[in-house]
Order: C-alpha cells, then sequence, then structure tokens
C-alpha cells in the first residue's frame, strides 16, 4: 500500500489588490458625488433636453408636490436664520436661540409660520411625519409664501431661485408659485429638470 | 505582495558570528477590504452621482406701470399660440384668433412629427442657419463662445416666429417642461408663458362642440 500524500497547500489569498482597486472605487465615489438632499415629498422631475448644470451655491428651492404642497431649503445656514427672523417679525411672532438653531440645520422647511414653533419643539423624527402633510400656504388670501420669497431674497442678493416640481403637478399650482414670484419681480429663476435619454431628434 | 521581510539581527548571539534569521511579516488585507466595500455601499446608496438639470426662463414682469406703449407688438403673422390641455394634445393657431371658424383651432401632440414639425418648418430659416452653425462648429472654424453669439443673434432675428404658450389648469408640470423643451429643439428665441384668457376657453369648447357655440354667438 503505498501512501498517497496530499500535499497541503495554503489557501491565503493576498488581499492587497482587492485592497487597492476598493480604494480606488472610494476615491472615485468620494470625489464625484454629491450627497441627496432629504426631501418631504418624493419628487419626479420631468425630463428635458437642456443641458446647463445647476449652480452649487446660493440657491433657492422651491419643492412643489403633486398635491400641490410648496416645500422651501437655503443652502446657507446664515440665510435660514435671517430669513425666519425676518418673516416671523412679519407675523408677530419671535423665535429662541434654541428654536433658531433648530431650524437653521433643517435641510427643507414647509409649515404654516403659526404652527413654526409648535412644529420646532417636536422632535426630528415627528417633524418628519408632520411636514409631508403642510406645506407653505400659496393662496392670495394668505401668502406665506411671498413674504418666504421677500426675505430670502434680502438676506441674501445673490440668491438663485430653482424650482423644482413633480411632473404631474397641475399647472395651476405652478402658475400660482410664478404669479408670486412675478409679484415680487423674480422673473429670472431655474425649473430643475433631469436629462431626457433620447432627444429624439 | 503584503509580506514584508525582516532581518533579525539583534537580539540573542549565537556562537560563530551572526546568523540572520529571516521573519516574514505577513499583513493580512481582509478586513481592510472589508470595511472598505461597506464604505462604497455607502457611499453609493446615498449619493447622487448626476447634478440636475436647468431650464433658465425669463418671465416678462406683471408691473403695472408698463403702459400699452411699452409692450412689444408681435406681427400676427409671426406669432403662434399654443394651448396646453394636458394629456397628450395641444392646440394651436395661427396670429390672430378666429371665433367663427372652430376648424382654426388646430390638435396637435408632442411627438416629433407634431408640435415640433410645424414649429421647425415655421421656423425653417433660422433652423437652417443654426445647422450651418453647428456644423461650423464641430469642423472646428468657430468657438463655443462665438458660436452661443451667433446663435442667439440667429434666433432672435427680424423674422423669427414668437410663440406663446398658455395652459390651462387641466395641463401638468410635464406639459409645460415639454412645450418649453419643443422652444429648445426649434431654436426659437421668442417665446412666452402666459395665463389663459376667456376667449381661449372659448376657442377649446368651441372646438370640443364643433362650432356650436360660435353658432349661438352669431345668433345673438
Amino acid at each position: 500500500m503505498s501512501k498517497v500524500k496530499v500535499a497541503r497547500k495554503s489557501t491565503r489569498i493576498d488581499m492587497t489588490a482587492m485592497s487597492d482597486v476598493t480604494v480606488l472605487l472610494l476615491t472615485f465615489f468620494m470625489l464625484t458625488s454629491t450627497f441627496v438632499k432629504k426631501e418631504p415629498v418624493q419628487v419626479t422631475t420631468p425630463a428635458s433636453v437642456s443641458e446647463i448644470k445647476i449652480p452649487e451655491v446660493n440657491i433657492l428651492s422651491i419643492l412643489i408636490d403633486p398635491k400641490g404642497k410648496v416645500f422651501m431649503g437655503l443652502d446657507k445656514q446664515a440665510d435660514m436664520v435671517e430669513t425666519l427672523t425676518n418673516v416671523g417679525k412679519d407675523y408677530g411672532i419671535s423665535f429662541t436661540p434654541e428654536e433658531m438653531k433648530k431650524f437653521k440645520i433643517e435641510k427643507t422647511f414647509g409649515v404654516p409660520i403659526k404652527s413654526m414653533k409648535a412644529y420646532l419643539a417636536m422632535s426630528s423624527e415627528d417633524q418628519d411625519k408632520v411636514l409631508k402633510d403642510e406645506g407653505i400656504p400659496t393662496d392670495k388670501l394668505d401668502n406665506q409664501f411671498k413674504s418666504w420669497i421677500k426675505n430670502a431674497r434680502a438676506a441674501n442678493k445673490d440668491l438663485r431661485i430653482a424650482i423644482k416640481a413633480d411632473k404631474n403637478t397641475p399647472y395651476k399650482v405652478i402658475k400660482d408659485v410664478m404669479t408670486s414670484l412675478q409679484d415680487l419681480r423674480e422673473n429670472r429663476y431655474n425649473l430643475i429638470t433631469s436629462l431626457k435619454k433620447d432627444s429624439g431628434k | 505582495m503584503s509580506e514584508i521581510q525582516t532581518n533579525d539581527t539583534g537580539g540573542k548571539k549565537k556562537k560563530g558570528g551572526s546568523k540572520q534569521k529571516k521573519i516574514s511579516v505577513f499583513v493580512d488585507f481582509t478586513p481592510m477590504v472589508d470595511m472598505n466595500m461597506l464604505l462604497i455601499t455607502f457611499f453609493m446608496l446615498c449619493t447622487s452621482l448626476s447634478k440636475p438639470q436647468t431650464m433658465e426662463i425669463n418671465m416678462p414682469s406683471n408691473d403695472k406701470k408698463i403702459t400699452d406703449a411699452d409692450k412689444s407688438m408681435v406681427k400676427a403673422s409671426q406669432a403662434t399660440t399654443l394651448l396646453l390641455t394636458g394629456g397628450d394634445s395641444i392646440f394651436y393657431y395661427n396670429g390672430q384668433p378666429d371665433y367663427k371658424d372652430y376648424n382654426s383651432l388646430k390638435l396637435t401632440s408632442y411627438n416629433a412629427s407634431g408640435i415640433r414639425a410645424f414649429l421647425l418648418k415655421k421656423n425653417s430659416v433660422a433652423v437652417g442657419q443654426i445647422n450651418a452653425l453647428k456644423q461650423k462648429k464641430l469642423e472646428l472654424k468657430i468657438t463655443q463662445d462665438q458660436f452661443t453669439k451667433q446663435a442667439s443673434v440667429i434666433k432672435n432675428g427680424k423674422n423669427t416666429p414668437v410663440v406663446i404658450i398658455k395652459a390651462t389648469d387641466k395641463a401638468t408640470y410635464k406639459n409645460l417642461i415639454d412645450a418649453l423643451d419643443e422652444m429648445e429643439i426649434c431654436n426659437i428665441g421668442v417665446y412666452v408663458i402666459d395665463t389663459i384668457t376667456r376667449g381661449d376657453r372659448f376657442l377649446l369648447k368651441n372646438r370640443e362642440t364643433k362650432g356650436a357655440f360660435s353658432r349661438v354667438a352669431s345668433a345673438k
């Protein structure tokens, strides 16, 4: 009987190359990507052939959901605080420093100014739940949206207005927003779209 | 690869000179890879690679102080009015609306053979010039800056059509963007988004009822 000798091979795999690749990928992702902003409502923008990219700073984004609720967001925290103070003044509400602090880290806001105090007192999970059903009033009788825009403009002169609306939003809501902007002589603004794959040419 | 061979000379000395002992330090990279993979997954899920596109539009100011004298009048032959009614249909008429004949309001769609064909035909002079300009740019005869400058001159030329976009409340935001898109594709330099008037609603209703409205109006 001859013994069959099985050579013991080491199963160790050299992970150095793998590590190199992953680090490269990681660097790529970190450099090219921008973080997704937390938005209270899901919005699908319509496609267009326009190829202009949106600037990164000094953006006042107006978010309109399919049901016509309007939300707003400013990218600079200093502007957020100033805007809130001035809008509060317009409606005779003053905010405490703690409320300010809570407000300025918010990415998107959109509650009627009357319930702003109660909203800021909530925990952030409750805020997320509530925000979906709120929205800035844009109707003719109580146009708080105008006040927000006016004060945001006063806080930052270089602000660019970007409207991001869902493709199924009724035109009526868009019209209301546009007329409000026109009344404030904000005649230049950007409409956010996604890139159309097939231009159809 | 991840092995480091060191010459260990220190430590205990043996008799008869220093004998070099080789120690291999093997670094295991597996946890490192694990961590990197996790980070990559995180970045892939939490970020968006593409920046959104935008359309820049300039709206006319609705300042009440502007008198009729300041308003620029458009020649009826150049003007086209688009009525967006939601769904996949656009109604349009040229120049002044004809309230008597319901057929003056034509129905078309957002397809390439619909409104685009019509606008391209109407704007054929400018489109031809723009295409020639694009060809020049491709052959690197002119720079991008020159191209944009010359293109805007052509687009805002004297005899280019003017499009007025009016949307009903039934139209969606997508309809508006699609219509604005067509302006871009058809190289229309001057276009306005306007509010719908009573006259336009009449036209739409009149077409729906095949002229019943205008018959009633003329009978009065």
